[in-house]
């Protein structure tokens, strides 16, 4: 057993991996003390810190040290590691509000090795709740907690489980969702990975809780890792006697399996996830009854996201009241996000409700990628909105967000810069979502083709004003009468551009421009006479021979042949390629 | 179209049915565990399973149908998943799809000729920090960009000679 692991990283992007000499050299210093055997030492994939040069960190500690030098390394050993004592002078010092609730055990504990997560402190909510609270009693330390669910909605995870448990029946169920298929996210898919031993714990808690005795895993079947992981875990709590009959002894008794999604984004909605989990097409049914009513085979089901599941975990490891200590008035703890797009580090990231979007992108995500101007940031994916750049001080929780037009969603965020036009954005989302209707009922299935087609129609210049009318006509019904979430967000995209970017949408119908450049029907590509240097690199490049010239009298493209495939402007050295 | 190696005996589909069989809303598990072993749901196996299961064949063909990670169709035999995830998308996934459309002459969906690619268009492959992304049998190409293209098929068309 070691005393102490260390990770070593070298964190500067230059992919120059400088950590082997570093670690030879710190492994050479262990040794000369004989202590190769008591301190463990590990070159880490990710640390979490970039351009720090090379970072090292205690594990289970909160030392981590960075900008580090070899002739760092005797002062390390014999001050930190033999004494325990702190160099100040190497310590990171945090710039952003970035802490792991949710993902504390991802990449920090073998997700395969079920003693880790005991040793981390897992499963003692669960002791807790089983030899202690009445399902009541543990509704009430939830609704203390503030938890609301972290799947797109917002609803209070108490209140759902509460409806379950006063619903009488013979039979009732918990379902996982962890069908994640917003495009651009993956915080279920971390979180499943990397620490599986807390969905299961959070799930065998709310079993209890409602007086279910069996649960599903419902997985993303393109997540193989995922799977294998939870099986993994499962079966790894069954021989521990924590799912099973009796389970520590009390009476409660608990069966958990996995069943596998077919790549439906519509299942992510809970009563057609129900039906894919019964073995049917996953087409929605009508709400009320809600699932906590009416679920799985007709029984009172509880369906909680993955992060939702940790998160209860969490509060029943730590307790409801540590847990609201971050967050908003409304929206209590922390989330995780998948930070993408035009942003410098992206990746998984995990802060306190109340963050703002500016901290995130720029603290967090260290700002647009290139230098460039952030636009504007997507929030939930297909359901969600663009929050324009004016609004990046806000605060992130529940209300902020739908107050802007966008939600939480599961996580998803977008940075957007100047280059990218929303109308094209507003057309991808869309077209996500036309293309995952199940096409059940109408105004889902057919508005929302016929706004993909005003949208087609306004990135080729073809579309006029009283098109965005009957746009913003179509998402209302759409809103209001289709049959599930996904119908009645599916326009929010649409929606939230068009009232925070209208004018880029006018430039579309009134002009006949598109100002990002991006809508490829409206742009025509030129050569600026005084820029160019008549070197002919793009006459060599171009496909379709559209550039002709000569060095002379200069070269011009030819708009009819010219596919505005941009391979000349990248050729340019000189910027004499413009493109409108 | 199947190879004739590919047709199992119905002892064998059976087999690989047992492990579901009276488990409650089994259809899309056992479809799953066809899928696995064969690259796509071969007609003949859901012939048999309407009998394997007693339930209408249209009932089985409605749910392939509605997923779109169930095949009818026989993959190449190497996949290519590119992501049009948003953050694939807006670093220009788009153009990494013309440029495989323009080498490989098919759709997404579609397999070339030779049966030796199948290009697929995927959600998110989980590692929008490398966008542009492709994944082609498992392994991930990232930071990609039009030129890189004709170079990494080039390797798999030339393993195959």
């Amino acid at each position: 057993m070691y005393r102490k692991t260390i990770f070593i990283k070298d964190t500067d992007s230059q992919g120059l991996d400088r950590t082997k000499e570093f670690y030879n050299k710190f492994l050479e210093n262990l040794r000369s003390r004989n202590l190769q055997n008591d301190i463990q030492v590990a070159r880490a994939a990710d640390i979490g810190i970039y351009n720090q040069g090379i970072v090292l960190r205690v594990y289970g500690e909160d030392t981590i040290y960075v900008q580090l030098k070899e002739t760092d390394i005797d002062n390390i050993i014999s001050l930190t590691i033999e004494k325990n004592e702190i160099i100040s002078s190497l310590q990171y010092k945090k710039k952003d509000k970035q802490l792991r609730r949710v993902l504390r055990n991802c990449g920090v504990i073998n997700p395969d090795c079920i003693e880790d997560y005991l040793a981390n402190g897992g499963y003692q909510g669960l002791y807790k709740v089983l030899t202690s609270l009445k399902p009541e009693e543990v509704i009430k330390e939830l609704k203390i907690s503030g938890l609301r669910g972290r799947g797109g909605g917002g609803f209070p995870t108490w209140m759902k489980w509460d409806f379950a448990l006063k619903t009488e029946s013979d039979q009732k169920y918990i379902i996982c969702n962890g069908d994640e298929g917003d495009p651009g996210a993956y915080m279920d898919r971390s979180v499943l990975e990397g620490d599986p031993h807390s969905v299961i714990e959070g799930m065998i808690i709310a079993g209890y809780t409602i007086g279910a005795s069996k649960g599903y895993f419902y997985i993303r079947a393109e997540y193989p890792l995922a799977i294998e992981r939870i099986q993994n875990a499962i079966d790894q709590a069954y021989s521990k006697g924590l799912i099973g009959e009796k389970i520590l002894n009390s009476g409660f008794n608990f069966d958990l399996s996995i069943r596998l999604g077919a790549g439906a984004f519509v299942c992510g909605e809970e009563t057609a996830l129900i039906a894919s989990i019964e073995g049917k097409r996953g087409t929605p049914l009508p709400r009320p009854p809600y699932p906590s009513v009416k679920g799985l085979w007709s029984k009172p089901t509880v369906i909680n996201n993955v992060e939702t599941l940790a998160n209860v975990a969490y509060i029943f490891i730590r307790g409801a009241k540590e847990f609201a200590k971050l967050g908003t008035e409304t929206s209590k703890g922390t989330k995780v996000f998948a930070l993408t797009g035009k942003v410098k580090n992206s990746g998984l990231i995990e802060v306190p409700m109340g963050t703002t979007l500016r901290e995130i992108v720029f603290d967090v995500g260290g700002g647009v990628l290139d230098n460039k101007n952030i636009k504007a940031v997507q929030t939930g994916g297909p359901s969600g909105g663009v929050i324009p750049a004016q609004y990046l001080d806000t605060p992130v929780d529940y209300e902020n967000l739908s107050k802007l037009g966008s939600i939480m969603g599961s996580g998803g965020m977008i940075v957007m810069d100047e280059t990218d036009c929303m109308v094209d954005i507003a057309k991808f989302y869309l077209g996500f979502c036309v293309e995952e209707s199940c096409g059940k009922c109408a105004p889902c299935r057919i508005g929302g083709s016929q706004m993909l087609d005003i949208l087609t129609r306004i990135s080729k210049g073809q579309a006029q004003n009283h098109d965005l009318e009957t746009l913003s006509r179509i998402s209302f019904a759409m809103q209001k009468a289709s049959l599930c979430g996904l119908g009645q967000t599916a326009p929010n995209p649409v929606v939230s551009t068009l009232k925070h970017f209208l004018p880029e949408y006018k430039e579309h119908t009134e002009n006949k421009r598109c100002p990002a450049g991006k809508c490829l029907d409206l742009l025509s590509y030129k050569i600026i006479d005084e820029k160019c240097k008549r070197c002919g690199a793009c006459v060599r490049i171009c496909p379709v021979s559209a550039i002709s010239g000569n060095r002379e009298h200069g070269y011009s493209i030819d708009t009819q042949k010219c596919t505005k495939c941009g391979q000349c402007i990248s050729v340019c050295k000189f910027k004499a390629i413009s493109k409108e | 179209m199947e190879a004739s190696n590919n047709i199992r005996s119905d002892k064998e589909i059976k087999d690989l049915v047992e492990k579901w069989k009276g488990v409650e809303g089994n259809l899309i598990m056992i479809l799953h565990t066809i899928q696995d072993e064969y690259g796509y749901i071969p007609r003949h196996v859901s012939f048999e399973l309407q009998k394997l299961l007693d339930i209408p064949l249209a009932r089985i063909y409605e749910v392939i149908t509605f997923y779109n990670y169930f095949k009818l169709e026989p993959p190449g035999k190497h996949k290519i998943s590119l992501c049009m995830g948003t953050a694939c998308y807006l670093k220009g996934g788009v153009d990494i799809l013309g440029e495989l459309k323009s080498i490989l002459h098919i759709e997404p969906g579609q397999t070339t000729k030779d049966g030796l690619f199948t290009i697929e268009l995927v959600r998110c492959l989980g590692c929008c920090g490398l966008s542009p992304v492709m994944m082609i049998d498992g392994k991930i190409y990232g930071k990609l960009s039009q030129e890189k293209i004709p170079e990494i098929l080039t390797h798999y068309i030339e393993a195959e000679s």
